[in-house]
């Protein structure tokens, strides 16, 4: 089904463009068919949802290595959870039991998990490790502009002159809150806007909906507000996309309990809707959890942490289930960032100081669902500095869900982060619709095929040089081995691909450079 | 120039912009039968049932004296005051802030020539005492609007650049229109020599100021064909205004024959282009016959009197009494608010125009009397004026302490910056020398929206990309840059205050915005400074970037976080009203 499905996807891209040869695709207005037939750059109906996990988020109390436990308890006696409550998700790797929707959704293949998500040199403080993640710079670099920003510029060149229009009558990025987000920032103007909710947009200016006072000062105020309203070209879409489609999950909690989950169903009405937006950041804070991140008497399952964790899971769920009410699902893919994990060693005061690396989320009916790579190593007896090493480079992630989800090129995406990154396959095989616009990996071999059962295979393939990685996917799509992910020199490699403990089957071996990428069968007899 | 059309183009600009151009061609007699005006609901020529209204009297104001009173004192006699101005205004007393306003300040150096176009002089000289020359006046009439934005970016605690503009939007002149800067400077200077003078004296000498003997055409009016243009509007517009048509040609105050008798006194003076420029009386272009008014002037009569004459008439309107009332609600409107009604006509309008006649047309004891009143104190009059867009941008400037070149570095880049202001603010709809017609900016005397008017869905826009612009990247001129500055604002702030995020917001708020913010709106703009963080991060962040203040990354994650912060400030409402 998903060789299908990818084969389908190529081929449509191959004829598409064939169709289209010599015709601007911008003279085309959107439309869902064209942008199935053609996969072109500029024509998407793909969303992505970035939740940004305010303060610095846990990752050791979120995703958990249960094959630590003893170096984890000596960490962190006083917050860590007792192994027997975490819901596994492998058997090395487990997820806070607060998260028992999203544990449900990761059976279900709706949920991936990329470890040890940072970046070289990893900066403590909150506002310059926020900007590094918005704006997806080096550690040591200085970007006025967020990643996503400079992607959406790159697609909308000239924004906001010209904007809205009949091909781009929306707006392009939405916070979903009062403030704008940085990760949307664009060269010169913020390529997002800001709405609180669907019905009401004088938080645009005013921050808030309070009744002006019954003063002179009060009356003048009215007056600027109906103003500002009036100058929000993009409140009329918004307004009649929001108008289309109701909420029809009943998984959503009370409004005003969870914000996230408010969040969430304000996106998934206006994707439902019909807006073209491309892309939504939604907001939590309070993950800045220096104390009492679990009460001092009582579980460790429970309090500050364990809530912020539930209110994830409880507004994932129900966006994912009210995606697929809609049948949108496929549409839509997310993830979850914070600027830091937190500290090895928690504190005296049941809480943890801002760390490095931590875990990411990644959720959707076309996300890979699997963990990316193994789990942390933590020293035996975690000193105060001790920190979770870096595995993936956040700019990985972006830059393969910016491929994969919006195919955008490999040359782009270099111009985009200023040099390329290793490719995590966060999204399925079946959703890796700009494999076909990427070169192929020529002359690529894996012998014998099929090979033996616990046996061991060669990949013979000739290198472009840099960071490669050559994986072995099973037929869902999961990655169940790496063979190689590191640096290789340009020229002929034969790299060995240890099959021990596969179940007989077909599997996808695939090889992954910065602007090349093959996938070969392997059968496992 | 039939200043008629004007005013009749601008009022059918602002009701149906689509009908200018038919507006135009349609007589003014028929201006009486117009159907109502269209306007916003938030229009008003009362203030809406309900409102809570001011019903405090001129008595002198003796409630308390601290941050709120002294700031919205200079936020209505200043371009923007800045913290230090506004701190050293609480810390005195009304009655010293009051001297200290009501000063007024040394004249100005002229302004000066920047361009290599003008050649009379060099860069850096003044081109005022040069001969006329069309080639140059394009660039000297640059330099004089562009002098003019200095002397408001550079006013100290003063009145005198609140009150120049003042008289500029009541005696006005079109620079535009006069064709030579030269004679511009002489208004300007004019101006600013009564701004805090006496307003008889202003109406006698800018009667035969060059500049306006050219606008209102009274170089023209000689005895044989005299032109009523100035005569009209010296009485309709500068001194005891128009009053409801209660019969032909009778406007209560004057009727259209006080015009004509106005426009005889009138005739005989003509503008002089030599240097210096001045102006001049030809008694064989003067009507010399007695000039008879009518029983709105008590049936007065002005016999010849030459070069005198046009003393006489500004003497007989001043005894009206309803030219003192017409200057006191004008001004009225320029400093509190634009609704007078029965109260505020009979507490504090009539009061004031009766100490202007007192005090024989010397305006400041009127100004000491509304700035130090109860009436003016009043809560419901604070925050209530929307700024002008001169107001919005040099206030910008000021309260953010902008820092812009000087003279000993480069005049050409400081006229340069001061030109880029300019226009910034025309774009906002209000031009420095050039109000759109006699009658000045429509925002202060188009009933019934006033200075509502300054806000639209094409101006507000304008206004957020000029606060996104300094707050962001800054604007670069001749390789000097103005931009906002937070770091060095925050670090003026008592250190106690800068390291905590609650204590530095209200600083900035009780600075730019001059109502109090909800509770909802400071958590706003507190989750712009610090997202989704606790309190003490900001103490932690800011602390550590002074203890490592060259550490680029530490300087700008407080920077982008403070920038963050004052965009979304100066993006709300409130940041618009004064």
């Amino acid at each position: 089904m998903k060789r299908r499905e990818f084969l389908q996807t190529t081929a449509a891209a191959t004829a598409g463009t064939a169709l289209l040869a010599g015709v601007p695709i911008g003279a085309y207005g959107y439309s869902p068919q064209l942008a199935a037939l053609t996969n072109a750059t500029t024509q998407s109906d793909k969303v992505l949802v970035i939740i940004q996990l305010q303060g610095g988020n846990d990752g050791l109390n979120m995703i958990i290595p249960l094959d630590q436990y003893p170096a984890l308890m000596a960490a962190r006696a006083n917050i860590a959870l007792p192994q027997n409550q975490v819901l596994p998700l492998t058997t090395a790797t487990g997820i806070h039991p607060a998260m028992a929707a999203l544990h449900n959704l990761y059976q279900n293949g709706q949920v991936g998990v990329v470890q040890s998500v940072g970046y070289p040199n990893p900066n403590f403080s909150h506002f310059r490790a926020t900007d590094i993640w918005t704006s997806g710079s080096d550690s040591n670099v200085t970007l006025t502009t967020g990643w996503a920003g400079r992607y959406l510029d790159g697609e909308y060149p000239g924004f906001p002159t010209g904007f809205p229009s009949a091909q781009n009558p929306d707006p392009l990025a939405i916070s979903i809150g009062s403030v704008v987000s940085n990760c949307v920032q664009g060269p010169s103007v913020n390529m997002g806007m800001a709405i609180a909710s669907t019905s009401s947009f004088l938080q645009l200016l005013s921050g808030g909906v309070d009744v002006a006072p019954n003063t002179p000062a009060g009356h003048e105020l009215t007056f600027i507000r109906q103003v500002v309203s009036q100058t929000q070209v993009y409140t009329t879409a918004i307004q009649a996309a929001a108008g289309r489609a109701q909420t029809l999950s009943p998984l959503y909690p009370t409004a005003g309990q969870n914000s996230l989950a408010d969040q969430l169903k304000i996106v998934a009405q206006l994707v439902a809707g019909g807006l073209q937006t491309r892309i939504y950041v939604c907001t939590l804070g309070g993950f800045d959890t220096h104390t009492l991140q679990v009460p001092t008497t009582g579980s460790p399952t429970t309090g500050t942490h364990a809530t912020l964790l539930g209110k994830i899971a409880e507004a994932v769920n129900a966006f994912q289930d009210d995606l697929r009410r809609h049948a949108v699902q496929d549409r839509v893919v997310g993830l979850t960032f914070s600027e830091f994990g937190r500290r090895i060693k928690s504190n005296s005061g049941n809480g943890t100081d801002h760390g490095a690396a931590a875990p990411l989320l990644v959720f959707g009916s076309k996300v890979n669902p699997m963990v990316h790579g193994p789990n942390p190593t933590l020293p035996a007896s975690a000193g105060v500095n001790d920190n979770v090493a870096m595995q993936f480079d956040f700019r990985s992630v972006y830059t393969s869900i910016l491929q994969d989800w919006f195919q955008v090129t490999p040359a782009t995406l270099t111009q985009l982060f200023g040099r390329s990154f290793p490719y995590v396959p966060v999204l399925r095989p079946g959703a890796l619709l700009a494999t076909a616009s990427k070169a192929e990996v020529a002359d690529f071999t894996v012998y014998p095929n099929p090979a033996p059962r616990d046996g061991r295979a060669t990949v013979a393939y000739d290198s472009a040089g840099g960071h490669v990685q050559v994986v072995l996917l099973d037929a869902l799509g999961r990655e169940v081995r790496r063979a190689v992910d590191r640096e290789l020199p340009r020229g002929a490699q034969q790299l060995p691909l240890d099959l021990s403990g596969l179940a007989p089957g077909a599997y996808y071996c695939q090889v992954r450079e910065a602007s090349r990428t093959g996938s070969r069968i392997v059968v496992v007899e | 120039m039939n200043r008629r059309l004007f005013l009749q183009r601008n009022a059918a600009v602002l009701n149906a912009p689509a009908a200018g151009a038919q507006a135009v061609a349609r007589p003014a007699a028929t201006a009486a039968q117009d159907p109502p005006e269209k306007v916003s609901r938030y229009a008003n020529k009362a203030l809406p049932t309900g409102l809570s209204r001011a019903t405090s009297t001129l008595a002198p104001y003796t409630g308390p004296w601290g941050y709120k009173q002294a700031a919205h004192l200079l936020r209505r006699s200043l371009f923007g005051p800045t913290r230090p101005e506004i701190l050293t205004a609480a810390g005195s007393n009304l009655t010293a802030v009051l001297n200290g306003l009501l000063a007024p300040p040394a004249a100005p150096a002229p302004p000066v020539n920047v361009s290599t176009t003008d050649t009379s002089v060099a860069i850096g000289q003044t081109w005022t005492t040069q001969v006329f020359d069309q080639n140059f006046e394009g660039v000297r009439r640059n330099s004089l609007r562009d002098w003019w934005m200095g002397q408001l970016l550079g006013q100290g605690t003063s009145l005198a650049e609140k009150m120049t503009l003042f008289w500029h939007n009541h005696f006005v002149v079109e620079l535009g229109d006069i064709n030579d800067a030269r004679m511009g400077y002489e208004y300007c200077r004019l101006l600013r020599q009564h701004a805090l003078g006496n307003v008889r004296q202003l109406a006698r000498d800018v009667t035969i100021t060059p500049a306006m003997l050219r606008y209102l055409n009274g170089n023209q009016s000689t005895g044989g064909a005299p032109n009523e243009n100035y005569g009209r509007e010296l009485l309709e517009l500068f001194t005891v205004g128009k009053g409801p048509l209660i019969a032909p040609g009778n406007y209560t105050n004057y009727t259209e024959a006080d015009v004509q008798a106005a426009a005889k006194v009138l005739t005989g003076w003509r503008d002089q282009a030599t240097v210096p420029v001045g102006s001049y009386f030809t008694a064989s272009r003067h009507d010399g016959t007695t000039k008879v008014f009518s029983s709105c002037f008590g049936n007065a009569r002005i016999a010849p009197n030459g070069a005198s004459e046009y003393l006489d008439l500004v003497n007989l309107i001043f005894q009206q009494a309803e030219t003192a009332r017409f200057l006191v609600r004008k001004l009225y409107r320029w400093f509190v608010y634009y609704v007078i009604d029965a109260q505020v006509e009979t507490d504090v309008i009539q009061p004031l125009a009766t100490l202007l006649i007192q005090n024989n047309f010397e305006v400041t004891p009127v100004l000491r009397a509304l700035l130090g009143s109860e009436h003016f104190f009043d809560v419901l009059n604070m925050g209530c004026l929307i700024k002008s867009p001169l107001d919005f941008t040099v206030g910008l400037c000021r309260q953010m302490q902008m820092v812009f070149p000087t003279a000993a570095s480069s005049v050409v880049a400081q006229y340069g910056m001061w030109n880029y202001l300019n226009g910034v603010v025309a774009l906002q709809q209000q031009t420095l020398g050039d109000p759109p017609n006699v009658a000045g900016w429509a925002a202060y005397y188009q009933t019934p929206q006033y200075h509502e008017l300054w806000i639209n869905a094409v101006t507000l826009p304008r206004r957020n990309q000029i606060t996104d612009l300094f707050i962001g990247n800054g604007y670069t001129r001749n390789s000097v840059k103005i931009v906002i500055d937070p770091l060095a604002l925050t670090q003026s702030l008592p250190a106690a205050t800068a390291a905590d995020c609650n204590l530095l917001i209200a600083e900035f708020v009780q600075l730019m915005v001059p109502i109090d913010l909800t509770a909802n709106q400071i958590a706003f703009l507190k989750s712009t400074l610090l997202p989704g963080l606790p309190d003490f991060e900001w103490t932690v962040e800011w602390q550590q970037y002074l203890a490592a203040p060259t550490n680029t990354a530490k300087k700008a994650a407080v920077t982008t976080k403070l920038q963050a912060m004052l965009r979304a400030l100066m993006g709300l409402a409130e940041y618009h009203l004064s």
